[in-house]
């Protein structure tokens, strides 16, 4: 395992290494945002706005034991900007966009199309690598600054809409509330640590696949278990530096 | 796909990114009230700040008209020293007294400004002489448990053995705990404390 940690430390400096990829050839960034990201938004959206409905019922049946439900827009908001968006959107992109990465390039090597690249002096890292790498971290906290954003309208539509709470204090309270530093930026931070990690840990998984479709079934497996227990431990850590008191 | 329709596609994705990021900062966040105004600083000394914070808001009138900027400990003075920025579309004379309230029963605490009747008016980098600090909940117990054993002892009983007189004035009256506490505190002073002293 610490030798796995070491070659997953050496493959991030070497991605990052390559970077200039990044205005030396834009579009291959650009598709890679465009297949990680555009195709990512429907589960993003759908899943953003379903939590949305979620907290806004089970938020309202617990502010109502307390007589506060005009709280509601607050509680929401928080739940989803500061925990829900980054958390909830990187374990679906470690799930969507992750394993198709992993397969991806799994399916590369078993095809020998990366010695193919590397006989070519084209290198790989560069040129397969380091477009996806950036493309997933910028993605990311798109995906989860949408996903808030469906989230509350969701919560709004169940709360207002729905339930009857008045409309002013739900987005008076909100406003009050939340604090675009300390928790909207935070929540954006977050969703960044958790892009490069998926991301890192998708691309890492699939390079060092087994070239044969049992290798790449499980390479696809642990991308998914380690994404997740990396973003969920991450977020723990997080959260503990960020709203410490 | 070709080129120009995937990068329109990207811009797309980018652009609802930033909408979504816009709408979080404006509709569901606090920063239609950052208020861009020139400001003007203030300083004032408390006996206790309470759970004042930074960036709490000044209200006069119940109506905010500047943050609290720093929160700092005089040395020398042994007293709290709040320096505010008021906007400066807002001048208040120089004998305004300052006083930290709390919004609502539990809520947070601000610093109301009470405008006094000078013809002068603050100006950057002036002082607040009359302040008024924060209510702390344990004096103002032990306010009322002092009250209501001063009762006790007026009636005939034994004030002697009252508990209660000891521990209220160990806390001692608080300087500059104002009318408020004290209206608070008399109407229910007698009964709660009487199986004390009997």
């Amino acid at each position: 395992m610490i030798t796995g940690l070491g070659a997953f430390a050496r493959l991030f400096g070497a991605i990052v290494a390559r970077s200039s990829v990044l205005w030396r050839r834009p579009r291959l960034t650009a598709q890679q945002v465009h297949f990680i990201g555009n195709h990512s938004l429907l589960i993003i959206g759908v899943s953003g706005l379903f939590v949305g409905f979620v907290l806004g019922l089970q938020g309202y049946y617990t502010l109502n034991r307390y007589g506060s439900e005009e709280a509601l827009g607050l509680l929401v908001a928080l739940s989803l900007t500061r925990e829900l968006g980054p958390v909830v959107t990187a374990l679906l992109f470690a799930g969507r966009a992750g394993t198709s990465l992993t397969a991806e390039i799994g399916l590369m090597k078993a095809g020998e199309q990366i010695s193919a690249m590397e006989v070519m002096a084209v290198d790989p890292v560069r040129r397969v690598l380091a477009p996806r790498f950036w493309g997933g971290v910028i993605a990311m906290p798109v995906l989860a600054a949408v996903f808030s954003m469906v989230g509350i309208i969701g919560g709004w539509f169940v709360g207002v809409m729905l339930i009857g709470i008045d409309p002013g204090a739900f987005w008076s309270q909100m406003q009050g509330g939340v604090d675009v530093i300390k928790d909207v930026l935070n929540g954006v931070i977050k969703s960044v640590v958790f892009g490069v990690v998926v991301t890192l840990i998708a691309l890492y998984q699939g390079w060092t696949a087994q070239p044969t479709p049992e290798g790449v079934s499980r390479a696809t497996t642990r991308t998914v278990v380690n994404g997740a227990l990396a973003v969920l431990g991450l977020d723990f850590l997080l959260t503990a530096l960020m709203f410490a008191n | 796909m070709t080129r120009e329709r995937t990068d329109f596609w990207v811009g797309l994705f980018i652009l609802l990114g930033l909408i979504a990021l816009v709408f979080l900062a404006l509709r569901a966040g606090n920063m239609s009230s950052f208020s861009f105004a020139p400001t003007y600083r203030v300083a004032a000394h408390f006996d206790n700040v309470g759970g004042l914070k930074v960036r709490a808001p000044i209200k006069s009138s119940g109506v905010v008209v500047g943050r609290v900027a720093a929160i700092g400990f005089d040395n020398k003075r042994f007293q709290a020293t709040v320096d505010m920025d008021l906007e400066r579309q807002y001048q208040f004379p120089d004998d305004t007294s300052a006083s930290i309230l709390t919004s609502g029963l539990l809520g947070e605490q601000y610093i109301g400004l009470t405008p006094g009747g000078d013809d002068k008016s603050l100006k950057d980098g002036g002082e607040i002489q009359f302040t008024q600090s924060a209510v702390v909940l344990e004096d103002l117990i032990s306010k009322f448990l002092y009250n209501s054993a001063e009762k006790q002892g007026s009636a005939p009983g034994s004030p002697a053995s009252n508990p209660a007189a000891p521990a209220a004035s160990a806390a001692g009256k608080p300087p500059g705990q104002g009318a408020p506490a004290a209206a608070v505190v008399q109407p229910g002073a007698a009964a709660p404390a009487a199986p004390h002293a009997q």
